[in-house]
């Protein structure tokens, strides 16, 4: 073993001293670098092959380390297993192999200590799938985690659940994909997204079951979790365009507050979902005009917005939603976002607004280099269909003496599309300094690029050729080569008086030696010989001395100009071409063999071919098309720009079709939605940085600064009124033609709505107002209650573990002036949301994404012995039960000593089903945790009565219920009907089967209305 | 998305692997190092290589290759943004991105690229929310780390990630709280050899370095925003505003940052701190050439232009050089054919001079295209497009900051051409 390994490390000592060797013998002399470089290839697989045969040699100590690995993972010590994962990482991230160590490893997936925890995930996800027996032995404990009341600790279970790709957990994946797509919390929701996609790519059967939760998420008015939800929809169903619909607008509205990544993702989704949607904006014969677009630019925004305007097509508002709202975003400081946007503008917007993006797309010229590669690649694309957008930054193509190979053929290719006959005379004055550079090949670049600019721009033709045969003068022969390869074509093109080019090219024949070059020369030798009679049999008879030592392609030609001085000229040469037919009879390349076999039937009549050599003249001296010179982006617009495929021009794996615009407009109505007043989210679960942001979430419009003027620096606020504005304009004037074809239209539509909807700002701010004092007072009738109730377990307390059990006096009334206070809110915050739709459906309708911040004092630290405790109603569906409403719960320790074994204890009524949280086992002093419990209330007006333990004292309280549209339970409607009648008094109906509930919500909303 | 993450160094060495999905195999490397072998040089190599079943996407930066494998359609621009953002964070981690430091810290570069995706989706790009997750290494806590064995991996569960601002971690408490803004503008320019001015940009860049405690809402404004022809931001920064009012309104990140870019694009307003007047001539028979170049400041506002350096690239054919510098030294490397001349504070009294003869290499013919010459030079306090910060206000926090702007003009794509004006050809 140590033998191997002395033998290992001489090699790579030996590889190294080669290696230093080389670069110094690079410097010395470049000539020898081929030869060497072949050694060095021979000697550093070894380092980087894995599995090559390297691996059965170091296998040996491979094991060897292994072992001491195992046995400080088996250890007692943390230190030593942490430092032993560390190693086990290390070995990872250089590639080499450490699956032997997967059962010592996979014991310590349970460990406290949070980097070991994090270690240890880390080799799971890596060798999971090559040991999928051992991998089961940790899948409890992620089921476990996915319970746990941290947000974190849950998605981060489902992060390396979902990773492990072992097919046999995929029912346990999906069961935890479903849970989390209606976590309350929106990393969670996020995590899930990404496992979507993980699992489909483990198990395609699940297609359906995962579209149920992508859809469910869309509907996710969370910023977070809307890239990644997108994410997967492309790549489980990107098909299914009939689930954006109704998220349309949402999306298009969320896209700013959006992180970056998921711009992109959304911005190139909603670029598809446009195509398929919107009738196309550009001009009838969908074909750029370059003309008529010229006159666009030259003329400002303005007018041009009018001109579109004046024709007959209308762009539908959402169309115009998404270009508005993506624009802001060329100015992030992603470039793949800006790209994103640009590619939108190029295929969406109206002609004249495209060149919007210009400028940005510039600027991603200044930086880094496979940026700008990206970029130019795309412009190269773009400016063949429209010189315009990109001619006022021309200086911004000119080619820098730094730019990599690459950079500099692209901007060639740029700079040859802009040209026009304005500024066809810079751009050659630019060219003539690029064919002057030390890079050759970039030179031989340039003159191709002249050859094309001389083929687009007739006036520039001739003075471009001259240009070229100056060249055929110069000293280098890559650049005399290109130069013969393109004025071989120009000529063809222009087949008049270029004898004197002809025969200064004859000239120079002999000092060529590119065999392209000499190829051209001889085609053209053959193809105007009657222009050059003398010099041409010349040629042929250097030729014909020289052929056997020429390339193939030369031979070729030299058999073709043989052929055609045959036909013309047979008086001279005559012997010269059956000499050389003869050469190319007994050549070694069968192509050659062929042709001269082929040539010689044609050309020399015999008896057998009489009738095709009568026409051998006409075949071989027959006028041929000039070649077209075009650019290599001329067909790369078929895909989408800024894909990959566009890149690499095929198809890459995965590349969705960009559609074609369809003729009618489908159905527009598809994609209204009720105007639900934006995310709440955020608000409840981070109360500590909200309230500084939310002016900037703008989307409550409430919790301004108290200064006046500062509504002003809040982007967002400003953005948001004008949001509603629209939402309530498009809404209003759609209302029509929705409410009467809407499918869901179960409830007939409040004709208040659009009324109260230009008011929702204010009266969203006067809901919170009125909420705030309703949650006033219901935490007064709380404490009060309170009071009465601890008052026995303070008295009680010292008794050693008691159930201390209250009943609450008067418990009814007290209950009543609770629930209704939560019955006010409810109703305040429904009406501004003028949302009769969430009325006629179960809670979950409203979606995870919407939580009231309100909470509620369960416990005073002063009553609860130093336990604090507020809870809350998530609103969301009860995860544990769909007759359950789930109750989050906050504990908080103020005390200065850990509290231990919190938990629930015994319930009343005794029936009540509660689903309680797992005793939570030690909280610190300061520390706080949120729990969840599901109580299903039966859809009685009885509080939930239940105890709350502490190691040594139990707290109890009541939880009132609260319904929706639906009852919980028993499911029964509940319908509510507002009229407006004039000078502002109202009809308020309420139908329901349950007549008690009925006539409080009755009152509910009478006070709530009154109120506001 | 991205499926896998190679780092190679610049011999083809592959020394950190990472794969978010399905491990794929290192041979798919191959492809790149053919065709790395083939390009001249490492610059050369493309972003995009397009193989039977992968595609590889690389960038090339700080002498190291970031080589990520792609299976499906994904827009390339969103790989090659994701891969420099995985250099950025090395270099803020570890102070650099080179090979050593990569392979010194081995497992954390490994954990940190665990945390930034997740099934090959960015998860956690932002600094603020990483270094939370993973701190950054510091000497102290590598020595207490050793001492107690406790480790770099964050212990209090993060809320950065998950609130709307996740580019800010909160809690952040500073005693001393202060604001510092860097106005940093580069001059693109080519001038001829008339000094005339070719082209003349100034691209510009406001960095910031903000140490704030809680949630401050910051609100910067230009004397002249006018000035600025194109802009783009950090995502803390509200568009809206800037459309409407052309201020910058942001919650900023904790640390340093680049809070915008800019671009100001007025030829003839660019002024031009310097000239040069140079002559590189070669006679025409005979191996022997001059060269003359002297340096003085232009338009300068009045400051002092400092580290002013002048870079050419001599033809391939020199032999040797033989000059002498009135001011600063100046340094020649016979394998690249680079001088370098280093000339610090330019004194407008006495102005610096270089100037000597060249030798070419015996029977070398004359060299076809003259160098041109890249000057490097830096202006303290004073931003060349004439940009001021007019004020920073803060709300949402009480307590008073302390502000400070500073600004500073250098030189970016700097060149002067010496090209003789050859007969056009095409005219």
């Amino acid at each position: 073993m140590n033998g191997h390994r002395g033998f290992s490390v001489l090699r790579s000592e030996a590889a190294g001293a080669v290696r230093t060797a080389l670069v110094s013998a690079e410097n010395l002399q470049l000539t020898l670098k081929t030869e060497l470089s072949q050694e060095e290839q021979h000697l550093t697989p070894h380092t980087h092959t894995n599995g090559g045969p390297d691996e059965t040699h170091t296998k040996g100590y491979c094991t060897e380390v292994n072992e001491d690995l195992k046995e400080m993972l088996e250890s007692n010590k943390e230190s030593l297993k942490l430092e032993a994962m560390k190693r086990v990482v290390g070995l990872i991230a250089k590639g080499k192999n450490a699956s032997e160590l997967f059962p010592a490893v996979v014991k310590n997936v349970a460990s406290k200590n949070i980097e070991l925890k994090k270690l240890v995930y880390v080799y799971l996800v890596r060798y999971a799938e090559e040991q999928q027996d051992l991998a089961l032995l940790s899948i409890s404990t992620f089921q476990r985690a996915l319970k746990d009341p941290n947000q974190l600790i849950r998605a981060s279970a489902l992060r390396v659940l979902s990773s492990i790709r072992v097919p046999i957990i995929v029912p346990i994946m999906m069961l935890a994909i479903k849970e989390a797509a209606s976590d309350m919390s929106p990393y969670v929701r996020k995590t899930s997204a990404h496992a979507i996609q993980k699992l489909y790519s483990l198990d395609q059967d699940q297609k359906e079951l995962l579209i149920e939760v992508i859809e469910k998420l869309l509907k996710d008015k969370s910023t977070l979790v809307a890239g990644s939800v997108v994410m997967a929809f492309e790549e489980v169903c990107p098909d299914r365009i009939d689930l954006i619909h109704k998220n349309y607008r949402k999306l298009c509205n969320l896209l700013v507050d959006v992180e970056e990544w998921g711009q992109v993702v959304i911005i190139s989704m909603l670029t598809r979902y446009a195509r398929t949607q919107f009738t196309s904006p550009w001009k009838e014969d969908g074909v750029f005009d370059e003309h008529n677009e010229r006159a666009f630019y030259e003329s400002d925004e303005e007018k041009t917005r009018d001109e579109t305007e004046a024709k007959p097509y209308m762009m539908d508002p959402d169309h115009r939603l998404l270009l508005r709202n993506t624009k802001p975003l060329l100015q992030s400081r992603n470039t793949a976002v800006v790209m994103s946007v640009a590619q939108l503008y190029w295929h969406l917007a109206p002609k004249n607004e495209v060149s919007i993006v210009t400028k940005s797309l510039v600027r991603l010229l200044r930086s880094h280099r496979e940026v700008q590669y990206i970029v130019l690649q795309n412009i190269a694309t773009m400016s063949i269909q429209r010189k315009g957008m990109f001619e006022p930054y021309m200086k911004s193509f000119y080619v820098r003496s730094t730019d990599a190979t690459h950079i500099k053929s692209l901007k060639l290719e740029i700079l040859t599309s802009l040209a026009n006959e304005a500024n066809i005379s810079t751009i050659l004055r630019e060219f003539q300094t690029y064919v002057k550079s030390q890079d050759k090949q970039f030179a031989a670049g340039t003159i191709q690029a002249i050859g094309r600019c001389a083929t687009n721009i007739s006036e520039v033709t001739d003075t471009c050729l001259n240009g070229l045969v100056l060249l055929l003068s110069n000293r280098d022969e890559t650049v005399v080569a290109e130069s013969v390869v393109v004025i071989r074509k120009l000529l063809q093109i222009q087949p008049t008086q270029h004898s004197d080019i002809i025969k200064h090219m004859a000239k120079l024949f002999d000092n060529i030696t590119v065999p392209m070059a000499r190829a051209s020369i001889l085609w053209l030798m053959g193809e105007y010989c009657e222009r050059v009679p003398k010099i041409a049999p010349d040629v042929l008879r250097k030729m014909a001395k020289s052929f056997t030592s020429e390339e193939d392609i030369v031979k070729l030609q030299i058999v073709n100009l043989a052929a055609k001085l045959y036909l013309t000229n047979s008086k001279q040469t005559k012997l010269l071409t059956q000499y050389i037919l003869n050469l190319g009879k007994y050549d070694q390349n069968y192509d050659i063999r062929d042709r001269t076999r082929f040539i010689r039937q044609l050309i020399v009549p015999n008896d057998k071919n009489g009738a095709l050599s009568k026409y051998a003249h006409r075949i071989l001296l027959a006028p041929k098309p000039a070649p077209v010179l075009e650019s290599a982006y001329k067909d790369r617009d078929r895909y989408q720009l800024g894909t990959l495929s566009h890149t690499i021009n095929t198809k890459a794996s995965g590349y969705l079709e960009l559609s074609d615009w369809p003729a009618v407009a489908p159905d527009q109505s598809v994609r209204n939605v009720e105007v639900i007043e934006p995310v709440k989210i955020h608000h409840s679960i981070f109360p500590s940085t909200v309230k500084e942001w939310a002016p900037s979430l703008g989307k409550t419009g409430k919790s301004k600064p108290a200064k006046s003027s500062d509504d002003k620096f809040y982007s967002d606020s400003g953005e948001e009124e004008e949001e509603e504005e629209k939402g309530s304009g498009s809404s209003s004037s759609e209302d029509g033609s929705s409410s009467s074809s809407s499918s869901e239209g179960v409830c007939p539509r409040v004709d208040a709505e659009s009324h109260v909807q230009k008011n929702s700002s204010q009266s969203s701010e006067e809901s919170d107002k009125s909420s705030s004092q309703s949650e006033k007072s219901s935490s007064e009738s709380d404490s009060e209650k309170k009071e009465r109730k601890t008052k026995t377990p303070l008295q009680k307390k010292t008794v050693k573990p008691t159930t201390i059990f209250v009943n609450v006096i008067n418990q009814h009334s007290v209950l009543q002036t609770f629930s209704y206070s939560h019955w006010s809110t409810l109703c305040v915050s429904l009406f501004t949301q003028l949302c009769p739709l969430s009325l006629a459906f179960p809670l979950q309708l409203s979606g995870p994404a919407f939580v009231p911040e309100k909470s509620h004092d369960l416990l005073h630290r002063m009553t609860g012995k130093g336990l604090s405790a507020q809870y809350q109603f998530p609103r969301q569906p009860c995860l544990y039960q769909p007759t359950m409403v789930s109750v989050q719960i906050s504990l908080t320790n103020t005390t200065d000593h850990p509290l231990e074994q919190i938990h629930i204890g015994d319930r009343s009524p005794t029936g009540l089903n509660i689903h309680c949280f797992n005793t939570i086992e030690c909280l610190e002093p300061e520390a706080s945790v949120t729990v969840f419990i599901g109580i299903d209330f039966n859809d009685s007006t009885q509080a939930a009565n239940f105890q709350l333990w502490l190691k040594t004292l139990c707290l109890v309280y009541p939880v009132p219920c609260r319904f929706a549209g639906k009852t919980a339970s028993s499911g029964a409607v509940v319908l509510v009907t507002v009229e407006l009648r004039e000078s502002s008094t109202a009809l308020i109906t309420i139908n329901t089967e349950k007549s008690v509930m009925g006539s409080m919500l009755l009152r509910d909303l009478k006070l709530a209305l009154a109120q506001t | 998305m991205i499926n896998s993450l190679f780092l190679i160094n610049p011999s083809g060495e592959m020394f950190l692997e990472k794969h978010w999905k399905s491990v794929v195999s290192r041979s798919v490397c191959d492809y790149f190092l053919e065709a790395k072998e083939k390009a001249l040089e490492p610059e050369d190599v493309p972003p995009v290589i397009h193989t039977p079943h992968h595609y590889l996407i690389s960038i090339y930066r700080d002498k190291l290759f970031f080589l990520s494998v792609i299976q499906t359609e994904v827009p390339p621009l969103f790989v090659i943004e994701f891969l420099h953002r995985v250099a950025e964070m090395i270099q803020d981690y570890f102070g650099e991105c080179s090979e050593t430091v990569v392979k010194d810290h081995m497992v954390m570069v490994y954990e940190l690229l665990e945390e930034m995706l997740d099934n090959g989706f960015p998860l956690a790009t932002e600094s603020n929310v990483l270094k939370e997750m993973i701190r950054p290494p510091t000497i102290l806590r590598s020595v207490v780390n050793t001492l107690t064995g406790t480790s770099n991996v964050g212990d209090t569960l993060l809320t950065g990630q998950l609130s709307t601002i996740p580019w800010r971690r909160a809690g952040v408490r500073y005693t001393n709280n202060e604001a510092y803004f860097d106005v940093v503008e580069e001059i693109d320019a080519i001038l001829d050899q008339s000094g005339t001015t070719v082209f003349a940009e100034i691209q510009g860049v406001v960095e910031a370095c903000v140490k704030l405690s809680g949630m401050p809402d910051l609100t910067l404004s230009f004397m002249n925003p006018r000035l600025l022809d194109d802009v783009s931001f950090h995502p803390c920064v509200r568009y809206k505003l800037w459309e409407s009012e052309r201020v910058l309104s942001f919650i900023p990140p904790d640390g340093n940052f680049t809070l915008m870019t800019y671009h100001v694009n007025a030829q003839n307003l660019v002024a031009i701190p310097v000239y040069v007047k140079q002559s590189i001539s070669f006679f025409e028979c005979g191996s022997d050439g001059r060269l003359d170049v002297t340096v003085g400041p232009k338009q300068t506002m009045g400051k002092t232009v400092e580290g002013v350096m002048v870079t050419v690239h001599l033809p391939k054919t020199i032999l040797s050089i033989n000059l002498t510098a009135t001011q600063g030294s100046y340094t020649y490397d016979n394998g690249t054919k680079l001088l370098v001349w280093d000339i610090g504070k330019l004194n407008p009294q006495k102005l610096p001079n270089l100037r000597g003869s060249l030798s070419l290499q015996a029977g070398a013919p004359k060299p076809e295209e003259n160098p041109s010459l890249n000057i490097d030079l830096k202006i303290q306090q004073l931003a060349i497009s004439g940009l001021k910060v007019n004020r920073l206000d803060m709300f949402g926090e009480k307590y008073k900051p302390f502000k400070g702007v500073k600004y500073i003009t250098k030189a970016g794509k700097f060149q002067v051409l010496t090209i003789t004006a050859s007969i056009n050809k095409y005219t």
